[in-house]
């Protein structure tokens, strides 16, 4: 488990988070939310180790994350970032770097790292584009891809910065039901999502950040009774029960 | 998978056996073909120890240092291309474009300026000067975050007062540069085994260094992020790298001078080949270089034989159509860049 506390980060001579107190729980989807520009990719740069913090801690593990090193928290967690560059690799070769934290100087894929890939790319239903060249791809398809790779770093945590952007429904639909379905093998799952209906739905617990402070945390039905969500995004959100749960959409 | 992962493996394994049987081939005819034809059994024989009287020692003295000369060159400058493309994320950059080989160039005058007689010091000297080039380079893309065609702009710049400074050089002592036939365009004449064999242990070890590394290179291709997020250090690897292409561009510069635009067509063909796997197209790309080199300079002193053009002229006569056409052919393509 990662707990944040009193976690302030930023950059020089901007500070963006401000004692922020959270916890990354193993086994729940985690949902960012918030205004554009509050903290959501600065919080999981910061946690991710990849922005220095100036202020409280991450522990992971109840370790310090200062006092690992950057191959140690790549064991631990993966982070998909909101946009990445899709060089003329294969898939295959895209999701075999995600093994890249478990080798040495000099560092040669072994068979148990292939293997591991494709369980990866099969448990997220991408093995038939294993051999397909990156750009080739679909945003939904790269998505998986992406999924597979952090899959196959084989972390207790994944961090995913807004993954549903640029999909069409189906395919957000589809990345959320993996992130369920992550969350449901034991890892910790936190994704900024900017779709609150989305966050509603498939979120254990959301949190609802506004100029660099947590205002809320709680499950989604604990956030919709709260009122703090059409106060933070300027919206209101309504919900029906369904079979299935509820479900939220905008009146 | 592992069937369709054999495939692909079988498609480049092809693709670099292709080109290296092609590379022998132009290796052969380099040292065959010329203003004296000299039958391959002759060139054998003497390439054995066995040849003897002018043959052999066309063969030996001048064919062979300036084979290995193309070869070297051709190498180091099309893996330094890789390597910067790689590591700044632009395919533009290429060690001519961005400053590397005029900062290896003006370093190399200015050491044959100060020290005539030291052979074995231009290659460290010409490695100062690229390297110095290669870090203004990252300085600019890092503080200005710049655009490609920024960086792009950036190297024209900087290529254009490191010339500015061999000019400098040449005038103060107009014989620096004497020991090179065409330093300003590129050439592999006049030169000795003597005068390559520092070069060569630094290329062989820059390429062996940057092979072992080409995973690293492959992270640093999917961005920084996501190359720190896989635990890769990734600023103090990118400036290894960067390093390794100065060396290599540096140890080229050093006895070849400014040989243009095999760093950049040369990569550029081999990801059209190959794709972006770094140890592939690290590998294509040396041979690629060599091939490159060794058939424009069989070009050079073929088309007006006997007389013979530089090496830089031929290679720029072919290299620069031949990109404009990738260029025109990409954006009809719809391609970025």
């Amino acid at each position: 488990m990662i707990e944040l506390k009193n976690l302030r980060a930023g950059y020089p001579g901007r500070p963006v988070l401000e004692g922020i107190d959270l916890e990354f729980r193993p086994g729940q989807v985690l949902a960012i939310l918030g205004p554009n520009g509050c903290g959501k990719s600065t919080l999981l740069r910061t946690v991710n180790g990849l922005l220095p913090k100036s202020g409280g801690q991450v522990l992971l593990e109840g370790v310090p994350i200062d006092a690992l090193s950057p191959k140690q928290i790549a064991q631990k967690i993966a982070y998909l970032p909101q946009s990445r560059s899709t060089p003329s690799i294969t898939a295959g070769r895209m999701v075999l770097h995600g093994r890249f934290p478990y080798l040495s100087y000099p560092r040669h894929y072994r068979a148990e790292d292939r293997e591991m890939v494709r369980c990866a790319l099969e448990w997220v239903g991408g093995l038939e584009l294993a051999e397909r060249p990156l750009p080739e791809l679909s945003g939904g398809q790269r998505q998986k891809v992406y999924l597979a790779m952090a899959l196959a770093q084989n972390t207790g945590t994944i961090l995913m910065d807004e993954p549903t952007t640029y999909l069409d429904v189906s395919c957000q639909l589809e990345v959320m039901e993996l992130a369920r379905r992550l969350a449901e093998e034991g890892r910790a799952v936190v994704m900024v999502l900017h779709d609150l209906t989305l966050a509603m739905r498939f979120a254990h617990r959301a949190a609802l950040l506004c100029q660099g402070r947590v205002q809320q945390v709680g499950t989604p039905e604990e956030l919709y009774a709260g009122g703090t969500l059409k106060q933070v995004m300027g919206v209101s959100l309504e919900r029906v029960r369904t079979p299935a749960g509820w479900r939220y959409f905008y009146p | 998978m592992s069937s369709l992962r054999t495939s692909a493996l079988g498609r480049k394994g092809r693709l670099i056996a292709l080109l290296a049987g092609l590379l022998l081939l132009s290796c052969v005819a380099n040292l065959a073909l010329g203003a004296v034809p000299i039958p391959p059994g002759e060139v054998i024989a003497a390439l054995l120890g066995r040849g003897s009287g002018t043959t052999a020692s066309i063969v030996l003295y001048a064919r062979l240092p300036r084979l290995w000369g193309c070869l070297l060159a051709g190498a180091a400058l099309a893996c330094s291309g890789v390597i910067i493309q790689g590591v700044l994320n632009n395919p533009l950059a290429a060690p001519n474009v961005i400053g590397v080989n005029s900062g290896a160039g003006l370093a190399t005058a200015l050491c044959c300026a100060v020290a005539p007689g030291a052979v074995r010091l231009t290659p460290l000297a010409a490695f100062l000067g690229a390297l110095a080039g290669v870090l203004l380079v990252l300085f600019i893309s890092e503080r200005a975050g710049a655009a490609r065609i920024t960086l792009v702009l950036a190297g024209v710049a900087i290529s254009s007062i490191f010339s500015a400074g061999i000019d400098a050089v040449v005038t103060f002592v107009p014989d620096a540069l004497s020991g090179y036939t065409d330093f300003r365009i590129g050439g592999v004449k006049n030169l000795s085994m003597a005068r390559l064999a520092p070069a060569f242990w630094v290329i062989l070890i820059a390429l062996v260094i940057a092979l072992s590394l080409s995973n690293e290179l492959d992270l640093l291709l999917l961005g920084r992020e996501t190359a720190q997020s896989l635990g890769l250090p990734a600023r103090p690897l990118r400036l290894a790298l960067l390093m390794l292409a100065a060396a290599l561009a540096g140890a080229a510069v050093s006895f070849a001078g400014l040989l243009g635009f095999v760093g950049l067509l040369v990569p550029h063909i081999m990801r059209r080949l190959i794709g972006e796997n770094s140890l592939p197209l690290l590998l294509s790309s040396a041979l690629g270089g060599g091939l490159l080199l060794t058939a424009c300079d069989l070009a050079s002193r073929l088309i007006f034989a006997p007389f013979e053009l530089p090496l830089g002229v031929v290679l720029s006569l072919v290299g620069g159509p031949f990109f404009i056409w990738l260029l025109l052919r990409q954006r009809r393509g719809g391609g970025g860049l």
